[in-house]
């Protein structure tokens, strides 16, 4: 099967006095249409993968390894012509926070209408056409009004529908999506969302969707990757990594959600800090907060084994029907699900934990 | 909008006001009598009270302001002490010597210091910065007075290229655009250009690099704009500010500068403060600070007005 986007053991360090090694053997693949929840800390790299997709670090102090093909291109050996013509037509990106993200001296519209007559030869008043179309389609009221606003004349959750209809205007097959509902209010952050799918289904479109919260990766993903330490440590289809998930940092992650019938009971922690990027250690970048860490662990990073579209890099990890492993202490009233957003999440019933 | 524009116009009216209150405060400010300067210490006393009532220095000092003021709206700023010609056309003409070589130092300067700012700032922390920032630095330090008398002894004395003194050939005070008396403008022009320059650099180069590293350029470059297409918003965003940078500078440049406009024996506004200060011709002074005065205040309303026209954020609060 030859998959959308294939990213294989991608790096990307920053050279610094301490170079930062952000990102650390990446690889994964995307099936055209489909959505990939790219779940993490603060620091764990998947910003950074994201960005890395479109080449959009600095290129004086950035080093890429590995590769990237989206559609058949060869992202990171492209010509800066060609980078230019890929960016903002076959690949867009929603960015996280819109009043940043938006020229503060361009009106809204102005900055969609632009987009399209940089892709597409067509004049003036056609892109204006267009640009107010899709404001209307990300249900802006008074699209027409709103073309010539500027982004500080608009609420937050306009702003990020602004953005996603820049970042549609040329029908991109591939939408990268970078925390787009964190700067949001919670109830902004669900119609953005529910939105955001809406359009993805309608458009077919693949997407990757970076997030630290698990809440909005299970409302979205059809796949969930989950990253530490600038590796992907465990992937799958997003209901198996949800209801038996192998790696020790995920059954972590997923024993601290705040579920339903949990109050006064103590919250679940991973005890210690993310790892320094700038010295990682020579072994798996968890092994220092993991409770079930032994020396192979320390020894050398874990390869990832895979089983079943199923993917996880752990010395110690099982995959269901193998050897299992203790895993973190959780009272068996836990049965409700891992829900954190207000809507229901696809995760099948079924016992977890 | 006209909101805006209607109240800064207001502003301008109490500062408008203040600026005469200074001026013909300088003249009772100074030190010595203002009589000092026509009649002689050892006058009679029936002589001086005659100048004082001739002068109107008897009257009360709100009375003495009132009358002022009054003229100076008329446009009669008194006559000059020492030549006996109206203090206003004497003004007017320095006025227009010092507004030419202003405007023309300081497109010079705004035009080197935007460039060199924008490369500074596009190459940031590179070589092409510390040289443009080396640069700057010199042209900010460097006494202009001392770089003209330098640029006067190598194109004048030595090379004998460029005229080094006056407005024009045989020390004509009335300009015109030919190309004997452009002549006489490139020395002070270019020594006028060099702090301006200096000065616009640094600021260029701050803004610069400060919107590019704003996520909103990364955004631009994600949509697949090309450099040249980036620049455009760069520059846009950081027009505002330069320009509100170079209007205060337009402001100094065209206050005259006495030092340099000396050293060229340039007929300005700044060669006729000297002469006004050296010779104690109050009415001169007065009149020139006060012409210098409200060219600033205009010029700063100027800019003001531009300013909401490149900047969205500032029209509509």
């Amino acid at each position: 099967m030859r998959f959308f986007v294939s990213v294989d053991n991608l790096s990307v360090r920053f050279e610094a006095a301490k170079p930062v090694h952000a990102v650390n053997g990446v690889s994964f693949d995307l099936a055209e249409g489909e959505v990939l929840g790219l779940l993490g800390e603060s620091g764990s790299g998947k910003s950074v993968t994201l960005r890395a997709l479109m080449r959009l670090h600095p290129d004086k102090v950035t080093r890429y390894g590995g590769a990237i093909r989206v559609d058949g291109q060869d992202v990171l050996g492209m010509a800066p012509t060609a980078l230019d013509s890929f960016r903002g037509k076959t690949c867009a990106m929603v960015f996280q926070d819109p009043i940043l993200a938006f020229d503060p001296v361009y009106s809204l519209g102005r900055q969609i209408s632009e987009t399209i007559r940089r892709h597409e030869a067509v004049d003036q008043a056609t892109a204006r056409a267009r640009a107010v179309e899709l404001l209307e389609r990300v249900q802006v009221p008074s699209a027409r009004r709103r073309y010539d606003a500027y982004p500080h004349e608009v609420s937050g959750g306009m702003r990020q529908r602004a953005m996603i209809a820049l970042a549609l205007a040329c029908r991109p097959r591939l939408l990268l999506a970078d925390e787009p509902t964190t700067a949001l209010d919670a109830t902004v952050q669900i119609q953005v969302l529910l939105l955001l799918r809406e359009l993805q289904k309608e458009m077919g479109m693949s997407v990757i969707f970076v997030t630290h919260d698990i809440g909005v990766a299970a409302e979205i993903s059809d796949r969930l990757a989950v990253m530490y330490g600038g590796r992907i440590i465990e992937q799958g289809p997003l209901a198996e990594v949800m209801r038996e998930p192998s790696h020790p940092y995920t059954q972590g992650l997923l024993a601290s959600t705040v579920t339903a019938g949990m109050r006064g009971r103590r919250l679940e922690a991973i005890p210690g800090m993310p790892p320094d990027l700038t010295a990682l250690p020579p072994g798996c970048a968890f092994a220092p907060r993991c409770g079930l860490a032994v020396d192979a662990c320390r020894a050398a990073a874990p390869l990832p084994v895979s089983a079943g579209g199923r993917q996880v890099a752990c010395v110690r990890a099982a995959f269901p029907g193998t050897t299992k492993i203790p895993r973190p202490a959780r009272d068996d009233t836990a049965h409700a699900d891992h829900q954190t957003s207000l809507i229901s999440l696809p995760v099948p019933e079924g016992p977890r934990c | 909008m006209l909101g805006y524009l209607l109240k800064r116009l207001t502003y301008t009216v109490p500062i408008t006001l203040a600026v005469t209150v200074v001026c013909f405060l300088l003249v009772h400010i100074a030190p010595g009598d203002p009589l000092n300067a026509v009649a002689p210490a050892d006058a009679p006393a029936e002589v001086v009270e005659a100048l004082k009532a001739a002068y109107g220095f008897d009257r009360p000092l709100p009375v003495q302001y009132a009358k002022w003021l009054g003229r100076a709206v008329a446009g009669d700023l008194g006559r000059s002490v020492a030549t006996g010609r109206p203090v206003a056309g004497e003004v007017l003409s320095a006025v227009g010597n010092t507004l030419l070589l202003a405007v023309v130092g300081g497109a010079a300067g705004f035009l080197g210091g935007t460039l060199l700012g924008c490369l500074a700032g596009y190459f940031h922390k590179t070589r092409i910065d510390r040289v443009a920032s080396a640069i700057s630095v010199v042209g900010v330090s460097v006494p202009h007075y001392w770089l003209g008398l330098l640029l006067t002894i190598i194109f004048s004395a030595r090379l004998n290229w460029l005229p080094a003194m006056g407005a024009g050939p045989g020390g004509s005070g009335n300009w015109t655009w030919d190309l004997a008396h452009a002549r006489h403008l490139v020395l002070p022009a270019i020594t006028l250009s060099v702090i301006p320059m200096g000065i616009i650099t640094r600021t260029v180069r701050a803004l610069v690099a400060e919107v590019l590293s704003q996520e909103f350029v990364q955004a631009l470059r994600a949509k697949g704009l090309r450099d040249g297409q980036v620049f455009t918003h760069v520059a846009k965003n950081v027009a505002p500010t330069a320009l509100a940078v170079m209007g205060v500078q337009l402001g100094y440049l065209i206050g005259g500068s006495i030092l340099v406009e000396t050293v060229f024996a340039w007929p300005g506004t700044g060669f006729l403060l000297n002469i006004a200060i050296f010779q104690r011709d109050l009415p001169l002074l007065q009149g020139a600070i006060l012409v210098l005065c409200l060219v600033f205040v205009g010029l700063n309303l100027l800019v003001d007005l531009i300013q909401p026209f490149i900047d969205p954020r500032m029209r509509r609060n």
